[in-house]
This record gives C-alpha cells, structure tokens and sequence, in this order.
C-alpha cells in the first residue's frame, strides 16, 4: 500500500469537524445531516483530500482476483424509502451478484446507508421510515421472510467497530447460539468459529487468546472479529457501510483482500467514501445522488468514462 | 439592540499558540472570589466527613467490645445489663437483603423497558414520573402508606395477624417490600444511564446477526451494563442500611428479632425485629434504652458498613466498561 495515498482511515472526522474538509474524505455525517441536502454539492476537486500524487498511486490498481460467474442473489426494484417526509432513496432499481463486488458510492446524505439498511429489513426499526418498492432475494420479497431468517441469510458490518462485550470465541459463536431448541457445546462450536476466524484473516493473531475479552482487541481486529461474527452463520449477502473509515491502512488492506477473496461464495455490497478503495475492490459500481441512482455500472467503466455529467464530477473530484 | 458594525474578529486569527500550554488565565475579581468559596466549600465538607469518622471511630473504638457484636440485646435499667446488638446487626442483613432482592431485578426490568421498548410513550412518561416521586418521597411518607396497604385483611399472610383478625402490618416482609422503593430509584436510574450509553450500531449488530429484542437484552445489553446495575444496586443497598422511619412504623422496631410461630424461616419474616439504625436511635440519649455507650457502638458498626458499601461502589466504578465509538 502506497503511504503517500491518504486512505480514509486514521481519523474520526467526528472529532475534528474543523480540519477534516481541508484534509480529510469527507463523510461528516453529522454536518450533513444538520444542513439540508440541497447544500450538498458535489465536492469540488481537490476538496476530497486526495493527493494529487494519489493519481499514480499503485494502490489505484484493481487487487487481483479470480474469474467468476456472477450469480444473480438479490435486486431491488424501484426501490423508495422515505423518513417521515424526506425521501431518502428514490425508485432504486439493482442487481447484487454472488461473484462479485458492488461499491455504492456517492456524496455525504445520498441516501447510501439507508439502501445498504434496508436490505437487510433494518431499516424497518428506524420509526418513520417508510418503503415502496421490492426488494428480492433469490426472487422472493424480503417481507416474505421471517425478518431473523432474512439476517441470518444478509449479513452487515458497520462503520464502527462493535463487538460485544464478551470473549473471542463468544463473539464469533454468537450468532451460532440459541438456533434450535438444545444448545451447541463448545466443542461443536469450534470448528465453525475456527473456521469462520480463519476466513476473516483473523485466527493467527488470536489463536492463543480466544477466551480474552473481543473489546480488548485493536480497532482493526476487532472489525475484522466483526467479518468473523457474519461469517460464522455464513451469511450468502454481506452488506458493508464503510468499513475501513475508522481503521489504519494495513487493517484496511488485510479487510480489502478479505472482501475480494469472499465474493465467490458471497454477494458483497460495499458503501465507501474512499473513491480509491472502490477502485481496488470493486466490480461493479453504483453512484448515487440525493437518492437516485444516477449511474450504474462495471467499474472500470464508470470510474474511466462515466455517462453521467454528477458521476464524471464526483469520480473525477475524487481523484485530479 | 446590538449595533451590527462592529463583527467579532474570528477567534482562530488570535489563536496562533494552540498546541503551546495555556499561558496564564487572567481571572477577573468574581471569579476569584467564586473559586475561592468552592474551594473553601469543599475543604469544609472534608473536614465534616474526617471529623464524623475521626469521632466515631474515637467513640467506637471505646465502647466497642466484640462481645456485643454477638450478645442479644437485653431489658435492662442499667447500661451494662442492656446486652449486645446482635439482632439490630442480623435485622439490618435480612431487611437490606430482602428489600434489594426486590429493588433489582424489578428496578432492571422498569430500565430496561423505559430505554429499549418504552412504548406507548405516555405510558413509559407515566413510568418515569413515578420513579421520580418514589425517589423524591420522604421514607415516613412510604412508611405510613405501606403500613396502610399492608393492615389490609388482603395482605394478612405477610404480617402477624391478631385474635379478631386484626392485620399487624409489620413485618420484615412490609418492611422489605417498602425498603425496595426506596432502592429502586438508584437501580432504575443507573441500569438506565448504562444503558442508554451502549451506541445504537451495537444492538443494530446483533438484530443483523438474526437475534430478537430479548436475546439482544439479554446476551448483549445487560452484559455491558454490569457496571451501572452494580452501581445502582450498591448505592440502593446504602439507602437501605441507613434508613430509620421505615424500620420503626413497619419492622416493629422491637428490641429482639421476634419470629411469628410456625415455620422457621417463613416465622421469621413474618416476624418483627430492628435495625442498628433504630437501636442507635432507641439508646442515644434521645430515645429510651438509655445506653449512649453502646450507642456509639453500633453506631460506629453502622459506619463501618457503609463506608465499606461506598468502597464496593468505587471498586465496581473503577472496572473497566466496554467502550465503542460512537
Ligand atoms: N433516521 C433518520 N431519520 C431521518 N432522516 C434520516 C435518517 N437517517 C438518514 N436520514 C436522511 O436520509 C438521507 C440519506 O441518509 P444516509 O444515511 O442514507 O446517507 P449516506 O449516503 O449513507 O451518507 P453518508 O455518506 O454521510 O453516510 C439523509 O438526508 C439523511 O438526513
Ligand atoms: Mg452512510
């Protein structure tokens, strides 16, 4: 990884509200939320806090990856959802393929997060939140589902960091408890917790401390523990929000190859500020807009000739 | 009105010295003298606290003979024949005992149900309002009602019941139940903050693992509170141990545990008793034992107790919560 491309990690840009716009990617969710949305305009270039030498950074190149044949897993149609009187997500209609990545990008309120939420129904816990439209996972409408089923099936990482406040292993065998009527062991818990730590890139720096508490562990450990939790019910969606923004470039880096290594088995959706990340990870792209979908596509396409004239301003905000 | 001409200057034009150490403060004359009160304020309530405990345990330790830490107390017109305190000491176990059994887990439940469900919310408003006036109710004014509730013929099996059905309403059983409302504030109010301190994103991590509302409670929220319960718990405890209207209208205040007849254990919490609160009262020079020696001494034991329960607060303060970003 190349040290001279700010990565969006390092920094909470809660905490310094003041120097993130001249430094920092900018998702300042909470300025955003306190200004109306017609303020947000497309960041100016440079405003990202791009480098300029970012351009010829080596970490712009696609991570290798294997061939695939992308299966169709989940799609919404004319998606909409609204808090209350603002509409958020606007007729959003798109395709998540097993077999590949898809990176949701777009400026700060565009209506990212809430997609991202409700494909796993979680938004439905936000009161106020309304949606029309369909959401299928394997053909079938999400509201067909018993909502835990369906989240078992559409796993999610979060921006932060939160594991819960027990052990290693419990962690990971969190999701594996309480299934059926009568309790897995411990011993029948193993494997599938090795395993699933294993796949998150995880089991070498804990293998000898599993019973340590998870909150003792590094930011970057603990996301990843995070990856292990989803993984260990082996979830056949996974849904990330910006899961690198609070961690440092090599934990970064470790989760980015995780990523592309698990969008064989997994459809992979992945919402980043990090115009650079999209590039190394993703396969297809999607570019939002105050809560349309302005342009969708492989990303190599929309990244090198984007169509739309907002998609050409922001990608190219992002990098000269 | 303000004459709109002259603008602030932007304060971070005048702040070239961020990262140096502050230099001086200048402090205008009021704040100096403010300052100066504080501080003089908390010098003085140092000083109390040293000088209570410096004196109780100058006086405890004089009368204090352990013989009386396992002697019952006694009739007696003479100081040395009045015996020990040790069923104000056992009184004073079993009511605190009792009473945060119920203050708990009833004051958990309320917690958790005002910050994870509280729905409808005039009703979980209602709830609220009513911890508030229980804490905010004198002890004798939940006394003098539970002694009302409690002489109901409905609630006889708690308490003794004398020829003519006359219901006694005191009991340790009362007295627990009562007790508990006194506690419950301070459980409510720390499970709740501890609670409401967990960020949304960690519950909303394991809705997304395909665990319900009561699995999440249990396994996850409840866990990361420990602490505040434990706190809320112990201070409850605190309020307990040292109150003494409720122990006099409905523990009997008698000078010896009396246990009802029949059952042992059930006997004996259908029974009256005291607490070292009401036998410090009961033999200060105020009241009619007439035994200011021993007074003192269990007055000092009383002391004992809750500056140790002061000490498991700060000791459960000091462990360390788990901590995400927000
Ligand atoms: N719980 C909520 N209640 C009301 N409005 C909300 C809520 N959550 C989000 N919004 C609004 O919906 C819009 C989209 O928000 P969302 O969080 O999906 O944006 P985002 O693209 O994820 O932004 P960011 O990049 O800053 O995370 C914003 O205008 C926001 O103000
Ligand atoms: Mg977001």
């Amino acid at each position: 990884m190349d040290p001279l491309s700010p990565l969006d990690g390092g920094t909470d840009p809660m905490r310094e509200p003041m120097t993130v716009a001249a430094q920092l990617p900018p998702p300042v969710r909470r300025i955003v939320v306190e200004t109306p949305p017609t303020a947000v305009s497309p960041p100016p270039p440079g405003s990202n806090g791009h480098s300029p030498h970012a351009m010829v950074a080596p970490s712009l190149r696609r991570m290798p990856r294997a061939q695939t044949t992308p299966i169709e897993r989940m799609r919404t149609e004319a998606l909409s959802i609204a808090y209350g009187e603002k509409l958020a997500v606007n007729q959003v209609s798109l395709s998540i393929r097993q077999g590949e990545v898809l990176a949701l990008i777009g400026p700060s309120g565009c209506g990212k997060t809430t997609l991202l939420r409700s494909l796993n129904r979680l938004v439905d816990l936000t009161p106020g939140a309304i949606r029309g439209g369909r959401i299928l996972l394997d053909g079938e409408d999400v509201d067909s589902f018993d909502v835990t089923l369906l989240r078992r099936r559409v796993g999610m990482l979060f921006q932060q960091p939160n594991p819960f406040p027990m052990s290693i292993f419990d962690n990971v065998a969190y999701g594996l408890r309480e299934r059926g009527s009568k309790k897995p062991s411990r011993r029948q818990l193993e494997t599938p917790v090795i395993e699933a730590l294993h796949r998150a890139g995880l089991f070498e720096e804990v293998k000898d401390n599993l019973d340590h508490p998870a909150l003792a562990l590094s930011g970057g450990q603990q996301q990843r523990l995070c990856i292990a939790r989803s993984l260990a019910i082996q979830p056949e969606v996974l849904l990330l929000d910006e899961p690198c923004s609070a961690l440092d470039p090599i934990s970064t880096q470790v989760i980015e190859e995780t990523i592309v290594s698990l969008r064989t088995e997994i459809a992979i959706v992945i919402v980043t500020h990090n115009l650079q990340q999209a590039q190394r990870v993703a396969d297809h792209v999607a570019f939002m807009y105050l809560g349309d979908l302005i342009e969708y596509g492989e990303a190599e396409r929309v990244f090198g000739s984007p169509v739309a004239e907002r998609t050409r301003e922001y990608v190219s905000g992002g990098f000269g | 009105m303000s004459a709109p001409t002259q603008a602030p200057a932007p304060p971070v034009a005048v702040q070239p010295s961020r990262s140096r150490p502050t230099p001086e403060i200048s402090w205008s004359r009021g704040d100096k003298i403010g300052v100066a009160m504080a501080w003089g304020a908390g010098i003085l309530l140092c000083l109390i606290a040293g000088s209570i405990v410096a004196y109780m345990l100058f006086r405890g330790i004089q009368y204090l003979d352990l013989s009386l830490l396992f002697s019952h107390p006694q009739v007696g017109l003479d100081q040395s024949k009045t015996g020990g305190f040790l069923d104000p000491i056992e009184g004073t176990v079993l009511l605190t005992v009792l009473g945060t059994l119920i203050a708990a887990p009833v004051g958990v439940g309320i917690a958790v149900w005002l910050s994870e469900y509280g729905r409808p919310s005039w009703l979980a408003r209602t709830v609220e309002s009513g911890v508030e006036i229980v804490a905010g109710t004198p002890s004798i004014v939940l006394a003098i009602f539970g002694l009302l509730v409690f002489q109901q013929s409905f609630f006889g099996f708690l308490s003794f019941t004398a020829e003519g059905n006359a219901v006694f309403g005191r009991s340790f059983f009362t007295a627990g139940a009562i007790m508990s409302l006194i506690a419950l504030p301070l459980v409510v109010g720390a499970t709740r903050e501890a609670l409401q301190a967990i960020p949304a994103h960690v519950r909303e991590a394991s809705y997304a693992l395909g665990k319900d509302r009561i699995s999440t409670i249990r396994r996850v929220l409840l866990p990361a509170s420990q602490r505040g319960i434990g706190t809320g718990v112990t201070l409850g405890m605190g309020r307990i141990v040292g109150d003494t209207a409720i122990v006099v209208v409905l523990l009997g205040a008698s000078l010896q545990i009396e246990p009802e007849n029949g059952t042992p254990v059930w006997g004996l919490l259908k029974g009256t008793g005291s607490t070292l609160t009401t036998y410090v009262y009961n033999n200060s020079p105020v009241g009619e034992g007439n035994a200011p020696e021993k007074a003192y001494a269990a007055a000092f034991v009383l002391l004992v107790i809750v500056i140790f329960l002061n000490f498991v607060v700060d000791l459960i303060a000091r462990r360390k919560e788990p901590s995400w970003t927000r």
